[in-house]
C-alpha cells in the first residue's frame, strides 16, 4: 500500500508546504507528521487554511512550494496513486440528492473500482455502518443530515482506504449525531485506518490522538491534546466566580501576576503565573475592593483554553513583528 | 479508462435523467414543438397572393385575362377596383399584394398585334415576394396573350404559328418546389444541434454548483471517463429526440426519404457525439447552470440558424461570412440531411461532410476532456 515497497511508518508527511491565491497566503510553510493509525485533528477558525491542505493532500490543488505526501505518494507527482489510497469527505455533502442511498453506494464502488466479489460485502458494511440497512431505497435528499453524513463517510471508505480525510465532518449536524459519528471514526482508526480530520468543535479534539493548531495559514501547535495543554503550564488557570465580575476585572487588571482575565460561562478565567502566590495576591486585592470571592481555584485548561491562548501568544508575537 | 468506472458514471446519469422527469419531458418534446412552429412558420411558398383588378377594358378578352388569374392558385384575386384609389388603399394596408390595371385598349391592341400592355402594381416592401410574384403574374399575361394571338391568327390565316422559344423546365429533387421539402430537413438537423448542446450544457455545471465535483476529482475517477459516461447517457435521450423529429419530418411533413435511411443513421449517430460534447465542453468551461445554459444556447443556435444554409443561402452571403460558415458544424449536418432526404445521394458525395462532422467531434471531445482534466481553483 506505499509508493518505494519499504513499510512506512507515516501515513501523511508535509514539509514546508506553501500555497498562496494571488495574494493572499492561505497556507504558510506548513510541515507536519501523521503516523499510521492516528486520528489526527486540525484545529482552527473557518479561513485557517485547514481546507487548504487537505485539498493539497488530496491532490485537488498544487502546492505553491515544500512538498507533501501521503502513503509515500507525492502529492505533486502521484496524484493518481494518491485519489486510489485515499477517502475524501468534502465540508460540502456531496452524494446526489436525487439517487437513492443505494444508488450512491453503487456509483462510488464503481468508480472507485471495487472488485466485483467484493461488493455486496462493502455495501452491506456501509448500510450497517450508516444505519441505512431499511432506507436503502430512500432517495437521498429525504435523509436527515446525521445519515446523510454517515452515508457520505460510508461512500468515502467503500473501498477500504487507508487513510481518509474528512473535511469538517460534522459542521451542521445535531450533537447526537455528532457523537454517533465519532465513535465510527474510533472504530476505523481501531482497525488501522490513519484518519485527518479537521473541525472547529473544540470538544472534538478531545477524540484526537494527536491535534494541529491552525491560524491564519501557519500551525501554532501541534502535541496531543495533554501535551497541549501541559504547553500552558508555565501559566496557571484559575477559575474565579465572584460577586461583581466586571468590577473585579477591573480589580485584577495589572495586578502582579495576573497575564490575562477572560469572562467564561458565569465566571472568569485568569491566567496568572504561580497559582499559589498569585491566588493569595487576589484574594487579598478582591477583599480589600470589598468583592465577595465565591470560588477562586485551580483548574485544568480545556481545548478552548489552549486554543485562546495559543491565539493571543501568536498575535502578540505578530504584533512585535509589524511594530 | 476502466469500463468499471465509466459504466458507473453511465448508470449514475441515466438515474438522474430518468428521475427528473419534466427535464426528460422538455428534452422530447421541444423539438417536436420548434420542428411544428418552425416548419409552417418558414414556409418561403408563394400562393394564393391577394389581388385586386381594374380592369378599364371591359371586353371578352380582358375578362377572359381575369379569368386566367382567377383560375391560378398562385393568385386570391379579392375584387374588382373601379379606380386606382383602391388599389392604393389596399397595398397600404396590407390587404393586398398586387394590383392588376387592363388598360382600355387591351383587346383591340391584341387582336391587331400590337403590343398588349398589362400595369402590375406590386407591393415591394418584401421584395423577394415581390419579384416572385411579378414572375407569376408574367407568366399569366404572356402566356394568355400567346395564346390568345396565336388563336386569332389561327382564325384569321388558319397558319399555325408556335412561340419563338419554348423552354420546357425540369426540376430536380424537388420536384414540386414545396418550401417545406427544403426546409424540414435542414431544420431538424439545426433543432437537434440546439437540444443536444442543451442536454449537456448543465451537467457539470451542475456538478460543480452541488459541490459533487470536487469528490469526483478526489476518486480514481478519470476526466475521460466522466466526459464519455456522461455523454453517453445522454446520447440515448439525443436519439430519441432525433427519432421523434424524423417521424415529424417524414409523417407530418411529408418530406420525402429518398437515401439511405444507415447513411442517415450513422450521420446523425457522429453529429450527435459532437453536438453533445460541445454542451460538455461549455459545461466545464462555465462551472455555472445559469452561464452554461446561456452560453449553451447561444453558441448553438446562432450559428445553426443563420450560418448553416438551411434557409438563407451560403451561396448569396458575403465571402467573409462564407468563410466563417466553413467552421460551423451545422453547415455540414444540413448538407448531409438535404443530400440524404431530396437527392438520395450517398457517401460518395456527402463523405466530406461525413469526415468534417467526425473530425470535429473528435476536437471537441479532446476539448472537453482537456477541460475538466483541472484541480480546483
Amino acid at each position: 500500500m506505499n509508493g518505494n515497497g519499504k513499510a512506512l511508518h507515516w501515513a501523511v508527511e508535509i514539509d514546508e508546504m506553501v500555497k498562496t491565491f494571488g495574494q493572499f497566503v492561505a497556507v504558510d510553510h506548513v510541515s507536519l507528521s501523521v503516523p499510521k493509525g492516528e486520528i489526527f485533528g486540525f484545529l482552527g477558525p473557518n479561513g485557517a487554511g485547514k481546507s487548504t491542505t487537505i485539498r493539497m493532500l488530496c491532490g485537488l490543488l498544487t502546492p505553491t512550494s515544500g512538498r507533501g505526501s501521503v502513503n509515500g505518494f507525492d502529492v505533486a507527482t502521484e496524484p493518481e496513486e494518491i485519489r486510489r489510497s485515499i477517502g475524501y469527505m468534502s465540508q460540502k455533502f456531496s452524494l446526489y440528492d436525487d439517487l437513492t442511498v443505494e444508488e450512491n453506494i453503487d456509483f462510488f464502488t464503481g468508480i472507485y473500482g471495487v472488485p466485483r466479489a467484493q461488493r455486496p460485502a462493502r455495501k452491506d458494511y456501509v448500510l450497517g455502518m450508516a444505519g441505512l440497512a431499511e432506507r436503502r431505497g430512500a432517495l437521498t435528499r429525504t435523509l436527515a443530515g446525521g445519515w446523510k453524513q454517515r452515508l457520505a463517510l460510508g461512500c468515502a471508505i467503500l473501498h477500504d482506504p487507508p487513510v481518509l480525510f474528512l473535511d469538517e465532518p460534522t459542521s451542521g449536524v445535531d450533537p447526537i449525531a455528532r457523537s454517533n459519528f465519532w465513535s465510527l471514526i474510533r472504530d476505523l482508526a481501531r482497525t488501522g485506518h490513519t484518519i485527518f480530520v479537521s473541525t472547529h468543535y473544540m470538544d472534538e479534539a478531545e477524540y484526537c490522538s494527536r491535534l494541529a493548531l491552525m491560524y491564519r495559514g501557519k500551525v501554532i501547535a501541534l502535541g496531543t491534546p495533554a501535551e497541549l495543554k501541559r504547553g500552558l503550564t508555565e501559566h496557571s488557570l484559575l477559575q474565579l466566580e465572584s460577586e461583581q465580575p466586571l468590577e473585579t476585572m477591573c480589580a485584577l487588571e495589572g495586578l502582579e501576576g495576573v497575564r490575562d482575565v477572560a469572562v467564561f460561562g458565569g465566571g472568569l478565567h485568569v491566567t496568572v503565573d504561580g497559582a499559589e502566590q498569585t491566588s493569595a495576591r487576589i484574594r487579598a486585592k478582591l477583599a480589600a475592593a470589598g468583592i465577595a470571592v465565591h470560588r477562586l481555584e485551580q483548574i485544568e485548561p480545556s481545548m478552548e483554553d489552549v486554543f485562546v491562548a495559543m491565539i493571543e501568544t501568536e498575535e502578540r508575537k505578530t504584533g512585535r513583528k509589524a511594530s | 479508462m476502466s469500463y468499471r468506472r465509466l459504466h458507473a458514471v453511465f448508470i449514475k446519469e441515466l438515474h438522474h435523467i430518468t428521475r427528473d422527469g419534466l427535464s426528460l419531458g422538455m428534452a422530447l418534446a421541444v423539438p417536436v414543438m420548434m420542428l411544428l412552429l418552425y416548419g409552417y412558420a418558414l414556409s418561403l411558398d408563394v400562393d394564393r397572393v391577394p389581388t385586386l383588378i381594374y380592369d378599364q377594358d371591359g371586353t371578352e378578352a380582358s375578362r377572359e385575362l381575369v379569368r386566367q388569374f382567377q383560375g391560378s392558385k398562385y393568385f386570391d384575386v379579392r375584387g374588382f377596383a373601379d379606380g386606382y384609389g383602391p388599389i392604393e388603399r389596399g397595398i397600404d394596408r396590407n390587404d393586398i399584394l398586387m394590383g392588376v390595371v387592363i388598360p382600355r385598349n387591351y383587346s383591340r391592341n391584341v387582336s391587331e398585334g400590337r403590343d398588349a400592355a398589362v400595369q402590375i402594381l406590386l407591393d415591394g416592401s418584401d421584395s423577394n415576394t415581390a419579384s416572385i410574384v411579378l414572375g407569376y403574374a408574367q407568366t399569366v399575361t404572356r402566356d394568355y396573350s400567346v395564346d390568345l394571338r396565336s388563336s386569332m391568327m389561327n382564325k384569321r390565316g388558319g397558319e399555325h404559328s408556335a412561340p419563338p422559344v419554348d423552354a420546357r423546365l425540369r426540376v430536380w429533387y424537388n420536384s414540386s418546389l414545396e418550401s417545406k421539402n427544403y426546409v424540414v430537413p435542414g431544420l431538424i438537423a439545426v433543432i437537434l444541434q440546439i437540444i443536444a448542446a442543451l442536454l449537456t450544457s448543465l451537467t457539470i455545471a451542475r456538478e460543480w454548483e452541488m459541490g459533487t465535483m470536487e469528490q469526483l476529482l478526489s476518486t480514481p475517477l478519470r476526466p475521460t471517463e466522466i466526459v464519455l459516461g456522461k455523454m453517453m447517457a445522454y446520447f440515448l435521450v439525443g436519439l430519441m429526440d432525433s427519432l421523434v423529429a424524423l417521424l415529424v419530418g417524414l409523417f407530418v411533413f411529408g418530406v420525402p426519404l429518398r437515401g439511405s435511411v444507415l447513411l442517415l443513421a450513422v450521420s446523425i449517430c457522429v453529429f450527435m457525439f459532437g453536438a453533445l460534447c460541445w454542451g460538455i465542453f461549455i459545461s466545464a468551461t462555465a462551472k455555472s447552470q445559469l452561464l452554461a445554459y446561456q452560453m449553451g444556447l447561444l453558441s448553438s443556435f446562432l450559428p445553426a440558424f443563420l450560418l448553416s444554409g438551411f434557409v438563407y443561402a451560403i451561396e448569396t452571403m458575403p465571402p467573409v461570412i462564407q468563410a466563417i460558415t466553413y467552421i460551423v458544424p451545422a453547415r455540414y449536418v444540413v448538407t448531409i440531411m438535404k443530400g440524404i432526404f431530396l437527392k438520395g445521394v450517398g457517401l460518395s458525395v456527402l463523405w466530406g461532410q461525413l469526415a468534417f462532422l467526425a473530425l470535429y467531434a473528435v476536437l471537441v471531445f479532446f476539448r472537453a476532456t482537456r477541460k475538466m482534466n483541472q484541480k480546483l481553483v
